[in-house]
């Protein structure tokens, strides 16, 4: 399977992405789905800008990635799939795509409505309904910001009391 | 502050942007003109919008640690609606020293400046003289 990661950040392709988790796993490609990413290239070539030339970034929108991804997890290349939030990793999973891929919990920052759980990750209510949405999905869920962090189960992450 | 100042915006990863000025507030007795700006806990919108306030609608130079990480990015996307902004990635103390003292400069000649630093030095004791004492 050469889908390595599967992550939920809303910084999307960043230096824990890239330095982080793609010096660990050599990454051949990132892939973005995000639908509002999708159609608007001036973001996509500021992503582009910033990468490596090895790494190669891809931005698909929810319904076309469905399709893509079973292919990215057959192929040789190795590659990363983010998503800006929880809702579209969500519906993902739902669409029983992300079988026996294990979804990280990369970062979702400061926002109205949202209290700390971890310093990288903090959720409001739409949130928590999200994360019980996918727990639904049985597809497996963890927090870790970087590949050195502890690795917390979302049983776990769901029990830790917020600030 | 004049109007032709140019505000110098460092933004990184962790603790190092208010490191990295510590320093320059050392080595010259001021950080006038150059603003620090920590990642830690932003989303992206947030940081971009903090970007945003420091730089103003004049002149800029933002210098960011990473060219692939969220400082990055955030100054890429205020790049979209800014004209008078530049954006220098991989920035060092050299950099940041030589900003410091000509930011009275045209934005133009300022960044000229900058491309001149570009590339790093790389020492290496030469065979039989060695650095290093009993090598």
């Amino acid at each position: 399977m050469a889908i390595l990661l599967c992550r939920v950040d809303d910084r999307l392709i960043h230096g824990q992405v890239v330095v982080g988790w793609g010096t660990q796993f050599g990454v051949d490609f990132i892939s973005v789905v995000d639908d509002e990413l999708s159609q608007s290239e001036w973001e996509q070539d500021l992503y582009r800008a910033g990468l490596p030339d090895h790494i190669d970034a891809r931005f698909v929108g929810v319904e076309r990635a469905a399709d893509l991804i079973p292919t990215w997890a057959a192929n040789i290349e190795r590659g990363f799939v983010l998503t800006r939030d929880l809702a579209t990793m969500r519906s993902l999973a739902e669409q029983g795509v992300l079988e026996d891929i294990e979804i990280n919990l990369g970062g979702l920052h400061d926002a109205p409505g949202r209290r700390r759980v971890l310093p990288y990750l903090f959720l409001g209510v739409e949130d928590r309904e999200e994360l019980d949405r996918l727990r639904r999905t049985r597809v497996e869920v963890s927090a870790q910001d970087v590949p050195s962090a502890r690795k917390i189960g979302l049983e776990e992450l769901l029990e830790l009391r917020s600030e | 502050m004049s109007n032709h100042e140019v505000q110098g915006i460092l933004v990184g990863h962790g603790k190092l942007a208010e490191g990295m000025l510590n320093a320059i507030q050392e080595i010259t007795g001021s950080r006038e003109g150059l603003y620090p700006v920590d990642n830690q806990g932003l989303t992206p919108e947030a940081l971009e919008e903090r970007l945003s306030e420091l730089t103003g609608e004049g002149p800029s130079v933002v210098f960011v640690d990473l060219p692939s990480g969220s400082c990055a990015f955030a100054a890429r996307r205020l790049q979209h609606r800014r004209s008078e902004m530049a954006l220098v990635c991989g920035v060092n103390l050299p950099l940041l020293l030589d900003f410091m003292f000509h930011r009275t400069l045209p934005l133009e000649e300022v960044i000229e400046r900058l491309r001149s630093h570009v590339g790093i030095s790389i020492e290496q004791p030469t065979d039989g003289d060695s650095a290093v004492p009993g090598r």
